[in-house]
């Protein structure tokens, strides 16, 4: 199902009409480079960051220098060898990748549908996929020369990696965290003062990930020579978004040599958990070509998306411009930014990365949501079934998995992101459950 | 409107007296509406030569706990962007000569429809837009604002350097706005000497008129500003002076639209008693 009206002029530009947010998009670029953009899925984002109509740099012009640097930054390390075999060292002997891709029997059993394979970013070190883009990030703020870095965290987790990545190479790091999620999320707080960072307070707007954001931009306004910003998702002024995902893509790229030496295919569905977007991403962007391969991204829909308390941005939210890049995002009739909700604090933000929105206009990918409640129960189901406590935005995948496995037949591979494990959410799920699940 | 603009008008006004000007900023709808539409009308007779309104939005990166709190009140009071603009039309009822710029966050004009929003906005009277997060590399609102004959401001700063500054200043009007520091609004100052190097450089670039803001509290440095600028901007000290004259609940004191009346008064003195600059460039 498409979001836009194209229009193809025979010598002229290729225009696009959006109705959802009357924006009409001219596709820039040679005959060549346009045709290419259209008969393949991965070659985004433009010259200035853009998917479709999303993406961008709406930073403030203190920024912009520097955002332009990081770019530059970028593309270079991406044609330097030497980037890429330190990437590789650290990738292998310090994350422990690769992360297996694991079948898991007794869910697959449970379900009675699609052979179920998870991909246990779980194990990774530090607990989830984030850290695959801190030494990514840190490897290029390292390049430029950058002697701080500071970060924006939601549940800590992205707080957590960061911290991690600065104690392993020695560079200052600053974490900013909305004090409601400080005062929940106490042992991952604790965790990133260990390990050497310092962990500052958003009070401002819900004091939630969002501000955070805000008080990280602010840092890097008022500290532009000195600062890299880390960030944790594929949001954010370009090359954020693109730069993440490349980072991330590590998960993608060897799901696809698992599943080849497993069952001699590609598997026939992704699954993944939805927040800003970077495990998604991280799996799905390898596979945008494979146009048999069906894709499921899962948003939080927290209380119900019918309650307003949710955090389902491509469900019910419209696009809009926040935190550097043109997305899909939870707002009132005025433009002001709603907060998110969900049980997941990784999933609680009111946007979601810029690839994604493009990947949901153009029906690429599917954007379904679930519940806290479903994520609840299929958190305790894997865990029982498998040994395996999923964080509770993996659960969040998992839950959708239970809804469809059944009707998929015995020899569809679905493989499922496991994006981190659930150690961290052990007090949250025990208030929600009582004594015994 | 006949012949140039508001904007142009006024520095051509302020040009004629040999002085710098002040822009003062508020935000639209602190601490509440009406009480706001009292200290915008009010502004031009306490001497604020031109006017910046901030349309309050809900994650104001680039701005300090002063403006932040302002928005923050005002969208609690209940304003809106189409309250904004209709405190804009109110006030040029009575004022057709004080330009008002509006300056802002992108994301509330998205949300309003970008060609429903600039003919708005010109209808309602404004002569300018400030947008924060809209650099010249996403030009989606400067065309269609320029049509509409509103003046786009670009912001340049400490990092813009020389081959930047030609790519923003290309689809500037109105006047310049130089950000003082590498900064948030509202924090640290930069010093008179700092600035004169940074306006000497803008001017090599452009003949439109610089203003500076980010860090301006008090008339003396209002006054320094001004006489090597063509204005200087002051908001946060403003917006601080609303929050000093609130009672517990938040709700404006008796007096507090004086308060910050008189706060503009001083900062005109101290731009009016500044040197008389020679005509530069």
């Amino acid at each position: 199902m498409s979001r836009y009206e194209q229009r193809v002029l025979a010598n002229g530009p290729i225009m696009l009409y959006y109705p959802a947010c009357g924006v009409t998009l001219r596709i820039a670029g040679t005959l060549e480079t346009r045709m290419k953009s259209l008969n393949t899925y991965r070659a985004g984002p433009d010259e200035k960051g853009h998917f479709g109509i999303y993406g961008g740099r709406y930073v403030a012009e203190t920024l912009m220098p520097l955002i332009l640097e990081v770019e530059r930054a970028y593309d270079a390390a991406k044609e330097d060898p030497n980037f890429a075999a330190e990437k590789a060292h650290y990738f292998r002997q310090y994350i422990g990748r690769p992360s297996p891709l694991y079948f898991a029997e007794r869910l697959t059993r449970e379900l009675g549908g699609a052979k179920i394979y998870l991909k246990r970013e779980d194990l990774n070190h530090t607990g989830a996929h984030k850290i695959n883009s801190c030494i990514g990030q840190a490897l290029l703020a390292r390049r430029m020369g950058k002697r701080r870095i500071i970060a924006e965290t939601g549940a800590g987790q992205h707080g957590v990696a960061t911290a991690t990545v600065c104690a392993l190479f020695g560079i200052p790091c600053v974490v900013y965290m909305g004090a409601v999620d400080i005062a929940r999320q106490a042992p991952n707080v604790y965790r990133m003062k260990m390990l050497g960072a310092e962990v500052r307070p958003a009070t401002s707007g819900s004091a939630t990930l969002k501000d955070a954001m805000n008080e990280a931009l602010r840092d890097w306004v008022s500290n532009v020579e000195s600062t890299y910003y880390l960030i944790g998702t594929t949001a954010g002024p370009h090359p954020y978004p693109v730069m993440v995902r490349d980072f991330q893509s590590v998960i993608g790229e060897e799901v696809r040599e698992q599943m080849q030496e497993a069952e001699g295919r590609l598997p026939d569905s992704l699954i993944a958990c939805i927040g800003g977007g970077s495990n998604a991403m991280g799996l799905f962007h390898p596979f945008l070509d494979d146009r048999n391969v069906r894709i499921i991204a899962v948003e939080a829909a927290g209380e119900g998306v019918e309650t307003g308390k949710h955090a389902a941005s491509l469900t019910a939210g419209k696009p809009g411009v926040l935190h550097g890049n043109r997305t899909y995002l939870l707002q009132d009739g005025d433009g002001q930014i709603e907060e998110a909700h969900s049980v997941s604090a990784g999933l609680d933000y009111p946007g979601i990365g810029p690839e994604h929105a493009w990947l949901h206009d153009i029906g690429r990918v599917e954007y379904v949501s679930v519940t806290d409640r479903e994520a609840l129960e299929a958190f305790h189901l894997c865990t029982r079934l498998e040994g395996i406590i999923p964080a509770l935005e993996s659960a969040h995948a998992v839950a959708q998995l239970v809804k469809i496995a059944g009707d998929l037949g015995r020899d569809h591979l679905a493989v499922l992101n496991m994006s981190g494990r659930g150690d961290k959410d052990l007090d949250m799920v025990a208030n929600l459950t009582g004594d015994g699940p | 409107m006949t012949g140039k603009r508001r904007i142009a008008r006024r520095f051509d006004a302020l040009q004629r007296e040999g002085r710098g000007g002040l822009v003062a900023f508020v935000t639209a709808g602190d601490p509440d509406p009406a009480t706001s539409a009292v200290i915008l009308q009010g502004l031009p007779a306490a001497g604020a030569d031109l006017i910046e309104l901030g349309m309050p939005f809900s994650d104001p990166m680039a701005d300090g706990p002063a403006i932040q709190q302002s928005s923050q009140r005002a969208l609690k009071a209940g304003m809106t962007l189409r309250k904004t603009l209709d405190m804009v039309a109110a006030f040029r009822r009575r004022d057709d000569e004080t330009p008002i710029v509006l300056m802002g966050y992108f994301n509330p004009i998205h949300a309003h429809g970008v060609e429903a929003f600039v003919s708005d906005a010109a209808a309602a009277g404004v002569d300018g837009l400030i947008i924060v997060d809209l650099p010249p590399e996403e030009p989606e609102l400067v065309t269609p604002a320029q049509a509409a004959g509103l003046d786009f401001i670009f912001l340049t700063t400490p990092t813009t350097d020389d081959a930047r500054l030609k790519t923003v200043l290309a689809q500037a009007s109105g006047f310049v706005y130089y950000v003082s520091i590498t900064g948030i609004t509202g924090t640290r100052s930069a010093s008179a000497g700092d600035v004169r190097i940074a306006v000497e450089r803008l001017r090599r670039h452009t003949d439109l008129p610089v203003a500076v803001g980010f860090g301006i509290k008090t008339s003396v440095q209002a006054g320094e500003i001004a006489n090597v600028a063509d204005a200087a901007v002051v908001g946060s000290a403003l917006v601080a002076r609303v929050a000093a004259n609130l009672d517990e609940q938040g709700r404006a004191r008796p007096g507090a639209t004086d308060a910050v009346l008189e706060l503009v008064r001083d900062l005109a003195a101290g731009v009016a008693g500044a040197r008389k600059r020679e005509t530069v460039g």
